[in-house]
């Protein structure tokens, strides 16, 4: 029994496959034939070959259970999913647009704060925000960028339009999982590659290194560059050294760095200390420099953010980029981007309530039961209300806290996600899914071919991330004209 | 190279050698047990013996019987030296280090492991053990292979050839050691035998073949301590493996003392008179003293290159004390 796609009925949802039953969109029509032409058991060997290679290939994460750290596998489905070449080209233009002003807004909080002067920005949202760093003022870094690596989640609602939900500026993870998810299905389905125009993703590592190197303080053609882990128990450990193997970089812990009298930074390797350009960090501001920021972490280097205001050492992302990675924040890039570049944003923002007015913050209480809540700074999905999955007593919480402390909380309206075929025990059905795109800035800005698409595996759960359940597919960006 | 990458990948060479070393044993007695008249008991507690575990092995066990050895050998988690555990500690060392070794060398590290946590209950029983036994010595050889073909020999594959090494020398001392000494002493053992035993101590060591192919004499027992200490051919003699191991260090930066130590120790080996160290009862004595050498070496290298160098308190190498 192969596929049908006319019994597979997504509605009420946006597809990313299928426009309607039996009718798949133009760009995925090589995929979907593809499909039908496999029998229910071709099907389910290539599901079994994906899941073995992922063993083989030692693709995990790492969670956090019962008192210890447990690899598991990288939960994917052997599904894609297809965005036409000429829609991405305007969300890839929408991203850049997004973290220049966002870099802009940074730029200008540690060094005058003239949108706040100018009153587009009120000083309070930054003011008491846990990812401000009163360290970092008067500091400006190479071209003004501060965020140089930025994960953008974006989702469709039920007409398909894209609205980017959060940004994460701090240290996103995940794009190793889309170069990983493109290599699995290389693997699984060789033949649709060689009939179509799907856009490599492969590039990123090359340009990741190139915008490092654009960051270098010393002006070398091979500056040291290494990538800063908190260590092997670090969920993304496996990103972490995958990134700095794809990039014949250092992969460094805290204890092999060492910031000398000179104030530059230095690794310990057998031919004794040797001076480090550029750190991709991978580590929180507040456990980078014991001397800076929390003196009991144990994960940092001391000494690293003055070799960095020294201009010794650059740091990617940049301490304090966090101070825009923030759910209230979010609520004014729409505001930065026509202030600082004086454009409309290409990708619009999903609507949100701040709960520091009161007559917003009551409306948020009224309708919790429809609502999405969040903690401004929170990553990872935790501590959010999903409304209409919510019980009473859970509302009735949210309420207490968000009254407590209205700045610290937003609300958004439940999206209707799009969803797309995804291989379950019983055959296909529709599931949710979001989407991650990786941009870089440094001298220039790059975005990644698609991103990391991340699915809600549970029938209309709408929670995609991989330590509460979710799952990935890879992501095609078709061009059908090429 | 980074000391603690340094570091981590000696400590996956040494863990896979070892892995690949107990295997390599175990089988070797294990056919050995079948051969044996059922008049003859051999003592499995032999094989921890030579694994230098007993206390362990003692504070787990009451019966020294062939499933509790076995057991204990290849899959007892708590005892740090079994296959099960050397296996995860040679794959933590190249997770920490994969930025370093070919993602195929990993792979290949993955699945070992994998292979060996699922499979090893079969092999504590005799039906599933051979079985169990030739596939680990031979996925170990994998890495090793592709390790030599896959890798650029650089330092990381010195400090990768450096574990081996020293690991093969510890291991062969060990088995001439305890293997060749209770032997040599032991005056009940039957004439017809003796020869078996021997090669049953050439097979531990994979140097059955070599040694027939080499020697070209009746198996006795000096000739194959001789031939297990001295030989700078074969892959797991003691002098052999002390040659690679120089080699490797005089490719590594600063290598002043850790040289030293391993000149010392190769001197050691090639200069021995074994005859005269059977006759007069000095075999063991020696073996100890070598063994010594060898751990002098791994103070030095550690001393030199690893991140212990950046420690503000003496090294290891001040610490211990050359002897002779």
């Amino acid at each position: 029994m192969s596929i049908d796609w006319k019994a597979y009925d997504p509605r009420p949802f946006f597809d990313e496959l299928i426009a309607a039953p039996g009718q798949p969109r133009i760009a995925a029509r090589t995929l979907t034939d593809y499909l039908a032409s496999l029998d229910d058991a071709e099907i389910r060997s290539r599901k079994q070959a994906a899941e073995l290679a992922i063993i083989e290939m030692g693709i995990s994460f790492t969670v956090y259970s019962e008192g210890e750290n447990i690899d598991r596998a990288w939960p994917f489905d052997i599904i894609p999913r297809v965005i036409p070449r000429k829609e991405w080209d305007v969300v890839q233009a929408g991203l850049v647009q997004r973290l220049s002003a966002l870099n802009m807004f940074i730029d200008d909080i540690y060094n005058g704060q003239r949108i706040v002067r100018d009153k587009v920005v009120p000083e309070y949202v930054f003011a008491n925000s846990r990812n401000f760093r009163k360290q970092c003022v008067g500091h400006s870094p190479p071209y003004g960028v501060w965020a140089h690596i930025c994960g953008s989640d974006l989702v469709r609602d039920g007409s398909g339009t894209f609205y980017v939900l959060e940004d994460n500026l701090r240290v996103p993870s995940g794009v190793s999982y889309m170069l990983e998810n493109r290599q699995v299905t290389k693997r699984v389905f060789p033949e649709i590659f060689e009939n179509s125009n799907i856009l490599p993703v492969d590039e990123y590592t090359t340009q990741l290194f190139d915008m490092l190197a654009s960051i270098s303080p010393r002006p070398l053609d091979y500056p040291k560059v290494a990538v800063l882990t908190p260590g092997i128990f670090n969920s993304a450990y496996f990103e972490h050294s995958f990134l700095a193997q794809r990039m014949g970089a250092q992969l460094v812990e805290g204890a092999d760095l060492v910031v000398e009298d000179d104030d530059c930074v230095y690794m310990r390797t057998i031919d004794g200390l040797e001076r480090v350009d550029v750190i991709y960090r991978r580590i929180d501001d507040e456990f980078m420099d014991p001397e800076a920021f929390r003196a009991d972490s144990m994960l940092g280097v001391p000494g690293l953010l003055r070799a960095w205001r020294a201009g010794n050492v650059g740091l990617a992302n940049a301490p304090g980029s966090g101070v825009a990675d923030d759910k209230v924040i979010y609520t004014f890039v729409p505001a930065m981007i026509k202030y600082y570049l004086d454009q409309d944003p290409i990708i619009p923002n999903v609507p949100t309530w701040l709960c520091t007015g009161e007559k917003e913050r009551e409306h948020v209480i009224a309708h919790l039961d429809e609502l999405v809540v969040k903690p401004a700074n929170e990553s990872g999905g935790y501590g959010m209300l999903v409304g209409p999955h919510s019980t009473k007593k859970q509302r009735a919480e949210f309420a207490e806290l968000i009254r407590k402390d209205p700045r610290n909380y937003i609300a958004q309206p439940t999206l209707d996600l799009s969803v797309a075929p995804t291989l379950c025990d019983d055959g296909l059905e529709p599931r949710h899914l979001d989407l991650r795109p990786f941009i870089l800035q440094g001298v220039r800005t790059d975005v990644t071919a698609g991103g990391l698409t991340r699915v809600a595996m549970k029938k209309g759960s709408l929670v995609v991330n991989s330590s509460q359940g979710g799952g990935s597919k890879d992501t095609w960006i078709v061009d059908e004209e090429a | 190279m980074l000391s603690r990458v340094a570091e981590r990948l000696y400590w996956m060479a040494r863990y896979i050698e070892r892995a690949e070393n107990i295997a390599r044993m175990t089988e070797a007695f294990h056919l050995l047990a079948l051969d044996m008249p059922r008049t003859e008991t051999l003592s499995w507690r032999g094989l921890v013996a030579v694994s230098g575990l007993d206390a362990i092995f003692e504070e787990h066990y009451q019966r020294e019987d062939e499933r509790n050895c076995v057991k204990f050998l290849l899959a007892d988690t708590y005892n740090p030296g079994s296959i099960l555990s050397s296996l995860r500690a040679a794959r933590e060392n190249v997770r920490t280090t994969r930025d370093l070794v070919p993602t195929a060398a990993w792979e290949i590290v993955n699945e070992l492991y994998i292979f060996a946590r699922d499979n090893v209950d079969a092999a504590i029983g005799k039906r599933g053990r051979f079985e169990f036994l030739t596939s680990i010595v031979g996925r170990c050889q994998m890495l090793t292979g592709m390790l030599a073909g896959g890798m650029s020999h650089d330092a990381a594959y010195d400090f990768i050839r450096l574990g081996r090494n020293l690991e093969r020398t510890d291991m062969a001392t060990r088995q001439i050691d305890v293997g060749a000494i209770k032997l040599l002493s032991r005056k009940d053992t039957p004439e017809p035998y003796e020869g078996l035993l021997w090669t049953s101590v050439l097979r531990s060591q994979s140097g059955f073949q070599m040694y027939r192919q080499h020697v070209r004499r009746r198996i006795t027992g000096p000739d194959v301590v001789r031939f297990l200490l001295q030989d700078l051919a074969f892959p797991r003699a003691v002098a052999h493996a002390i040659n690679q191991s120089q080699i490797a260090i005089s490719n590594l930066p600063r290598n002043a003392t850790p040289l030293r130590y391993a000149m010392q120790a190769r001197r050691h080996a090639l200069d021995a008179d074994v005859d005269k160290l059977i006759a007069s009862d000095g075999l063991h004595d020696f073996m100890d003293q070598l063994q010594l050498d060898i751990a002098q070496l791994h103070g030095a290298i550690a001393g030199c290159w690893f991140p212990q160098a950046f420690d503000d308190k003496p090294t290891t190498v001040e610490n211990v004390t050359p002897t002779a």
